[in-house]
């Protein structure tokens, strides 16, 4: 498999090299053509973004199609490559979905068009839009390191120092908790499945992997399992909220200082400020409390990267344009001044010297985010996310409603078993 | 002579074509797509990367056997059989217990109570989940308040034991005014000189309304419970809102939001094709079933 693998490669290149050819012979030709490309994203103030590009490219003009988020976006897509028409030409793509829609032949292969990019990139967003092959399926576009928030207010008043570690994380939970039996330091959330899969990765899970021509799936290892029990835990004995984020209830809670931290991403200020108004300065923001102090690491949450799909007629233009989205300095200004998002860039400390508006009181804020991304650990998805995923919202909702710390490492195994089951059922190779 | 009766025979399909049209293409080619669907399936062959390595091929009854033998499936179809058992009598009961009340007055309130029990069924399922998700959770909800000041602790509506029925209450508030507004109109047509030849003889309101109103408004109370079964068949938005709320709801809470998931989270269109048309026997043979139950006595009267 490897060998027809790097066969098919060799073939792909060959092809492309002939038609590269071909283009530059008709390229005087077609240097005027005006090309319109369409793109599908989510991100607040995308079309800004895009202005920066179509008033320096009068031949390539992009509108933007603005999307209700991510898993909307991939069934809308999914269904456009399955009717044959209808795709857009570019598309924001979550990190977890790429193998999803590159199985489903979504997405173009633009590692031709695209030139070296690597080097701008950190290596755990690189190797999500390149599966670990010479294929590139997309070029990262914003990345979501995952950080601890907590309410500064609340935690000195306690005498706590913020947690390191993530015993020390348990005992302030404990202190909190007991001080005032309606404050919780966190939550353990049935509805987020990513915050749970960036926490195993923190720890060092890789839910999926590649061995040779199969799949390997790895959900209720050792790892993964020590991060589900120190949760069930937690939830046993009372000391965090069993409830789901990003209700009304949560909400509520985080305004009227019920809820006194949160384990988010580098996006989080924006969810706080929105949610949490009336505790602004209230906050600080620290690396997430570690399994091993000596050798820090993060996961991430969230984060996407802009791909080109396999319908667009006009590959060339739009790598081009993908390319400088998350590659040229102006752009990755804009992305994170007008769009707001965390630029997956190497490059993209430069674009963010000043905090958040709702961190003003914490100046440091983008250099604790830039070391997060420096720690981020290496994961694997796999092409089935969507499975383990909808398996986690119900395994573990009741598992976080029974408030048995046994029930959470068996919601690992039925998510392990639903999504062996769904490979093996469609057909692919699963090692193990 | 041979000409008229050619004419005779072509009109009818003439009228007929715009709406064999309609049907064929919005209502049974769809309907045919899903069965055919429901015998395919997606092949992959190695990591599954790349093009052409999804292939679709015949999958006999395999779908229709993975979704019957899901775990998940039972436990959905019982769920909605208790739902049903609590969202039906009940609404039905109050829409002809309110019905019964309007008809009864026949005064300017009535006009008023009408219109405001009525209104509820205009407001879209979607938005009756979230305004009443808002009045389930203990933080945002004002009864919850009021409850903890006279000293009442408000059970957590939305907890494993309360859910059911805090669903299907949604449903109850939703419904109740549409059913009301069948049965009422049903008993306006009633002609007034059976009741006053039943009030000279002396029967009382109550005696009016279980011997005469009921039994005429027979017809129409067959019809609402066949409309409220199958609606209880396809519950979906209810739960469907409120299931990010909650732990206590799962993508499988109920046999439609199964095949929702399967189609729109999994991708497995082929296993929601499968379960649709499952959801398709049972909402006909229960349906079927429920007319031929009821459809001798509830008829009888009119011919």
């Amino acid at each position: 498999m490897k060998k027809t693998h790097l066969l098919a490669g060799a073939l792909a290149a060959a092809v492309l090299m002939t038609s590269a050819c071909g283009s530059s012979d008709d390229e005087p030709a077609k240097s005027d053509e005006k090309v319109a490309l369409t793109y599908w994203s989510w991100a607040p103030n995308m079309d800004k973004v895009v202005e920066g590009w179509n008033s320096t490219h009068p031949n390539i003009q992009v509108t933007v199609n603005k999307q209700d988020g991510g898993d909307p976006a991939v069934a809308k897509l999914l269904t456009a490559i399955k009717a044959g028409s209808g795709a857009p030409d570019v598309m924001q793509a979550e990190y977890q979905k790429i193998p999803t829609l590159v199985s489903a032949d979504a997405l173009a292969d633009i590692s031709k068009e695209a030139g070296d990019l690597k080097s701008k990139f950190p290596e755990g967003a690189w190797t999500s839009v390149t599966l670990g092959s010479e294929a590139l399926y997309g070029v990262p576009q914003d990345s979501g390191p995952m950080l601890f928030y907590y309410r500064a207010d609340v935690l000195d008043k306690l005498k706590i120092k913020p947690p390191t570690t993530w015993d020390e994380y348990a005992a302030a939970a404990r202190t909190i908790h007991k001080a005032n039996p309606k404050q919780f330091l966190g939550t353990f959330s049935s509805n987020d499945p990513g915050w749970f899969a960036g926490l195993s990765q923190q720890a060092g899970a890789s839910w999926w992997g590649v061995n040779g021509d199969s799949w390997s799936v790895a959900i209720n290892d050792a790892t993964t399992t020590k991060v589900a029990n120190y949760w069930g835990g937690l939830v046993q004995e009372g000391a965090i909220d069993n409830k789901p984020m990003y209700t009304p209830e949560w909400n509520a809670a985080l305004n009227d200082g019920t809820q006194v931290g949160w384990l988010s991403a580098v996006w989080g200020p924006g969810v706080l400020e929105g949610n949490a108004a009336s505790t602004k300065g209230k906050w600080k923001v620290a690396q997430l409390p570690q399994w091993d102090a000596a050798s820090p690491a993060t996961g991430n949450w969230g984060g996407s990267a802009t791909s080109v799909t396999s319908q667009s007629k006009h590959k060339a233009q739009a790598a081009e344009f993908v390319k400088w989205l998350n590659s040229d300095p102006a752009a990755i200004k804009l992305l994170a001044g007008t769009a707001n998002v965390y630029p997956a860039s190497v490059d993209s400390s430069a674009a963010l010297t000043e905090p958040p508006a709702f961190f003003s009181n914490q100046p440091d804020f983008y250099s604790v985010a830039d070391e997060a991304s420096k720690i981020t650990k290496p994961f694997t998805y796999g092409p089935n996310v969507n499975v383990a995923y909808s398996s986690y919202n119900d395994a573990f909702g009741k598992a976080a409603e029974s408030k048995k710390a046994t029930e959470f490492a068996g919601a690992l195994t039925t998510m392990q078993q639903a999504t062996v089951d769904d490979l093996k059922n469609t057909g692919f190779k699963v090692a193990g | 002579m041979t000409t008229t009766a050619r004419r005779k025979s072509g009109a009818p399909y003439l009228f007929l074509t715009p709406a064999l049209l309609l049907f064929g293409l919005f209502l049974a080619a769809p309907i045919l797509y899903a069965g055919y669907l429901s015998l395919r399936r997606v092949k992959v062959s190695g990591l599954g990367l790349g093009a052409g390595s999804r292939t679709e091929i015949w999958a006999g009854l395999e779908n229709y056997t993975r979704s019957l033998t899901d775990p998940e499936f039972l436990p959905s179809v019982l769920r909605v059989g208790a739902y049903g058992l609590i969202v039906v009598p009940c609404m039905l009961g109050l829409a002809l217990v309110m019905a019964l009340l309007l008809d009864a007055g026949r005064t300017r309130v009535s006009t008023f109570a009408r219109t405001a029990i009525f209104l509820p069924y205009a407001v879209p399922a979607v938005i009756a989940s979230l305004l009443w998700g808002f009045l389930y959770l203990p933080r945002v909800s004002p009864i919850v308040d009021v409850l903890d000041k006279v000293g009442i602790t408000a059970p957590d509506a939305l907890s494993s034991s309360w859910v059911l029925y805090s669903v299907a209450n949604i449903a109850i508030w939703g419904g109740t005014g549409f059913n009301m507004i069948v049965l009422y109109t049903a008993l306006r047509s009633i002609p007034t000189d059976l009741f006053e030849a039943a009030r000279i003889d002396g029967a009382s309101d109550i005696a009016i309304a279980l011997r005469i109103k009921i039994p005429i408004i027979g017809p129409s109370l067959v019809m609402t419970t066949l409309f409220s079964l199958i609606a209880t068949l396809q519950v979906f938005a209810e739960p469907m809102t409120l299931r990010p709320l909650s732990n206590t709801i799962s993508t499988t809470w109920t046999p439609l939001m199964k095949v929702y998931r399967d189609a729109f989270v999994r991708n497995d269109i082929y296993a929601a094709a499968a379960t649709s048309v499952i959801i398709a026997l049972a909402t006909f043979v229960i349906s079927y079933g429920f007319l031929k139950l009821v459809g001798s006595r509830a008829f009888s009267q009119e011919s």
